[in-house]
């Protein structure tokens, strides 16, 4: 759970090298509170990318979400601002948690999911904060630490390998982002590549119970 | 594009675009949260959608000239080493992203 604390850390430091005031990197753990995303928009805020171009980055980068409340939405309270903020915080981490994890006899379902989802922003708000204000402080030489988003990407991969056990999805994933970045080049790669995966997917399901 | 009014509105964007995909499942697919295509791809989909990420991440690394991106290839295998070995998220991005540092900043592959 505290693995958001160092995470937030690193991205504060990276954003301080923007020369944003360092309230910019706790606004964003508050209200995006997304960690890939945050990472990747110090990339495209360095470089002035358009707010279309950067909703869109998001957009596909959180795509993944998309599919963590499927099975968690039956389990959550049916309205109000609990559902709401359950809903916002569901990251990748929170997911993996409340996902994993069943609540203690003792504990309301709602609580629980509510202080887990709290504690995992509260550390990453904090990380986030303390790594501007040092980043901004010190002069450190940060070259290479955005490695920090190819890593966290990597032990993603690793996790699912370790859940799925089928190699034929990290197989199609492959396929589609060499022939994506073969045709369209890097630019719009993961648009392109995330559309042929998902394509490849489906007819491989048609297949499957044919 | 700079300013605090346009990081402003970049984070505007970012939270309403993240807000979006979280509440997505809850709100559109409820009455299809069972259809088994939607079942298939919220099993496969992530897989494909994370090693997508880590090429995406790579995408301009340059293979071809010196280093040959071994700097990325090696930090990779060692965060995806590390977390087989202990899968603690934390040490293995730790680890992986030190080393890569290390690698960069000593100039040691060129």
């Amino acid at each position: 759970m505290f693995g958001y604390v160092p995470l937030g850390l690193a991205f504060g430091v990276l954003f301080a090298q923007l020369d944003y005031a360092w309230y910019y990197a706790t606004l964003m753990g508050l209200i995006v509170y997304a960690g890939a995303a945050q990472f990747l928009a110090v990339g495209l805020l360095g470089a002035g990318a358009g707010l279309v171009e950067i909703g869109l980055a998001t957009l596909l980068l959180n795509a993944r979400h998309v599919f963590y409340g499927l099975s968690l939405a039956p389990r959550f309270p049916p309205r109000g601002a609990s559902r709401l903020y359950l809903m916002f915080g569901l990251t990748d981490e929170t997911y993996a948690l409340l996902a994993s994890r069943k609540p203690p006899p003792a504990v309301a379902a709602t609580r629980f999911y509510l202080l887990v989802t709290a504690l995992n922003q509260a550390a990453w708000v904090a990380g986030c904060t303390l790594g501007a204000l040092l980043g901004g402080a010190l002069s450190i030489d940060t070259r290479g630490l955005e490695f920090t988003l190819t890593a966290l990407f990597v032990v993603l991969v690793v996790e699912q390998a370790r859940a799925i056990r089928d190699p034929r999805p990290f197989l199609i994933a492959l396929v589609s982002g060499a022939v994506a970045l073969l045709v369209v080049g890097s630019e719009h790669m993961l648009l392109v590549a995330l559309g042929l995966a998902m394509l490849l997917l489906f007819l491989g399901r048609r297949r499957a119970y044919a | 594009m700079s300013g605090p009014l346009y990081l402003l509105l970049a984070i505007a964007v970012m939270a309403a675009a993240t807000f979006a995909t979280r509440a997505a499942s809850f709100l559109l697919l409820r009455s299809h949260s069972r259809h088994p295509l939607v079942l298939h791809l919220g099993r496969y989909l992530p897989p494909a959608a994370m090693t997508l990420l880590v090429m995406y991440s790579l995408k301009d690394v340059s293979v071809l000239e010196p280093p040959y991106g071994l700097p990325h290839w090696l930090a990779s295998a060692a965060t995806a080493a590390i977390h087989l070995w202990r899968r603690n998220a934390l040490l293995s991005i730790a680890a992986g992203t030190g080393l890569f540092m290390w690698l960069q900043q000593s100039g040691i592959l060129g």
